[in-house]
């Protein structure tokens, strides 16, 4: 019980320090929506060759503004003292990193409400009821383990540098699944892997590996 | 009869290939209010962040209660009060919602009770819906000082606690320190102000070169002495 009261209260005060600054926010979805315009422009947009297009175009924007956000969440945190504050107290690592993720989904899920409708209305394209469990997992397995290593890079000097050198290769298949399943709300392929099957193992692997690291990860 | 509250013993820490604290020993009874004196680098706030449960040793023990600060870091967490010379504080949060964060943390009862006592004690009760960012720099320390006291700790850890108090907020830090050891409770401190380490403490401890170079009661030494045996320990 006093877990999950000491999760939410890392969860509050983090959405409360964000809607005063809006300093993660408003970066991440400007961001996100600049890369679907320069895509739009960017690339030939015929019928044909739509749902091989606006499905990558959806997730590159989804996936660097992810980025973008869950390079501040911890390091902010971190930069100013406060990490070592949060750390002083008798909380569960795994509660400040569930604190964290749930944050990060939070984050990343309103920068994807705002994005959706205008990925529709720039490429054309519908948006429908099935989308919605492909971008939950897509976007939980990203927000798992940028969480985990944004705590990582946040150690380090280079921690911009070192965060996406980290996080991309790990979230390949992940990313390649949310790509592959988008498409198919498109135009549907016969004898298609069962992506989204795949989504949640990716998601229970790594949120599970994830959690118990994490302690390991934070500690000086 | 006063029982050892805190004991070091051979600890070893180091930052990659330098070893800043080379087997540092110390004994601290219950209720004593302990200086800490030493030159910058000498490893100071490296003993007290050991000691918070910040970073863990590279060799020998703390017992903190008989509670050994590795294995039972999360039980000693509970124990220990920490005051940084820098007060990190949630800028975004107004000055009781840093309290009430922190109380969460620390699952205290009655929080905003507690909360508001302790920023009357501390004179920021009139601020307490004000944002953290518009303190200044003493009102901020002072805020600090509080949420290290919300959850009643045995033991306070303060690096440099008078760092930026005006001579308010010094002898308040003064009589919140000797309230402290008067309820019990034992108090371990870092200042470069000699006289606020004669005012404060009952025991002087030198930390040199990583090392203990001497411990003793406050009313046997004289001012010169100590100054003498810091600016030997700074050289």
């Amino acid at each position: 019980m006093i877990f999950f009261e000491q999760t939410l209260a890392i969860l509050w005060k983090d959405i409360r320090c964000e809607l005063r600054s809006k300093q993660t926010w408003m970066g991440m979805g400007m961001f996100a929506l600049l890369v679907l315009v320069i895509f739009n422009f960017a690339f030939d947009l015929r019928v044909d060759n739509k749902a091989a297009i606006a499905p990558g175009a959806l997730w590159v924007a989804f996936v660097f503004a992810s980025l973008l956000g869950l390079g501040r969440t911890i390091t902010a945190e971190r930069e100013k003292g406060l990490m070592d504050r949060l750390l002083l107290c008798p909380v569960d690592r795994k509660a400040i990193y569930l604190a964290k993720l749930l944050g990060n989904l939070l984050f990343i899920g309103v920068v994807e409400v705002v994005a959706l409708p205008v990925f529709a209305g720039l490429f054309d394209v519908p948006l429908f009821g099935a989308l919605l469990p492909i971008v939950l997992l897509g976007t939980l397995g990203v927000a798992a383990i940028g969480t985990l290593f944004s705590a990582m890079a946040a150690a380090t000097q280079a921690r911009e540098l070192l965060l996406p050198v980290l996080v991309f290769p790990l979230i390949v298949p992940v990313v390649i699944s949310a790509v592959r399943a988008t498409g198919d709300l498109m135009v549907a392929a016969p004898n298609q892997p069962p992506w989204l099957g795949l989504m949640v193992a990716f998601d229970v692997i790594f949120l599970s590996a994830s959690m118990l690291t994490f302690e390991f990860v934070i500690k000086e | 009869m006063s029982h050892l509250y805190l004991e070091i013993t051979k600890l070893k820490k180091n930052y990659g290939l330098k070893p800043v604290l080379r087997g540092v020993n110390l004994a601290i009874e219950q209720g004593q209010r302990v200086a800490l004196l030493g030159a910058n680098g000498a490893g100071k706030t490296t003993l007290l962040r050991i000691l918070a449960g910040l970073a863990e040793p590279d060799g020998g023990q703390v017992c903190i209660d008989g509670l050994d600060s590795v294995h039972d870091a999360q039980q000693i967490r509970r124990l220990v009060g920490f005051v940084a010379h820098q007060p990190y504080l949630y800028d975004d949060l107004t000055v009781m919602e840093n309290l009430l964060f922190f109380g969460r943390m620390y699952v205290v009862k009655q929080r905003k009770e507690r909360a508001m006592m302790l920023l009357e004690r501390v004179g920021l009760l009139k601020r307490a819906h004000e944002r953290a960012s518009v303190l200044s720099r003493g009102q901020a320390q002072r805020l600090a000082l509080a949420r290290a006291l919300l959850h009643s700790p045995r033991l306070l850890l303060l690096d440099e606690p008078d760092t930026g108090l005006d001579e308010e907020g010094i002898a308040l830090l003064e009589a919140i320190l000797n309230e402290h050891a008067g309820d019990g409770g034992t108090v371990l401190f870092t200042t470069h102000q000699l006289e606020h380490a004669l005012q404060w403490s009952d025991h002087i401890a030198l930390l040199s070169g990583g090392r203990m170079a001497s411990m003793r009661e406050t009313r046997d030494v004289e001012a010169g002495s100590v100054r003498q045996a810091y600016q030997e320990a700074l050289r």
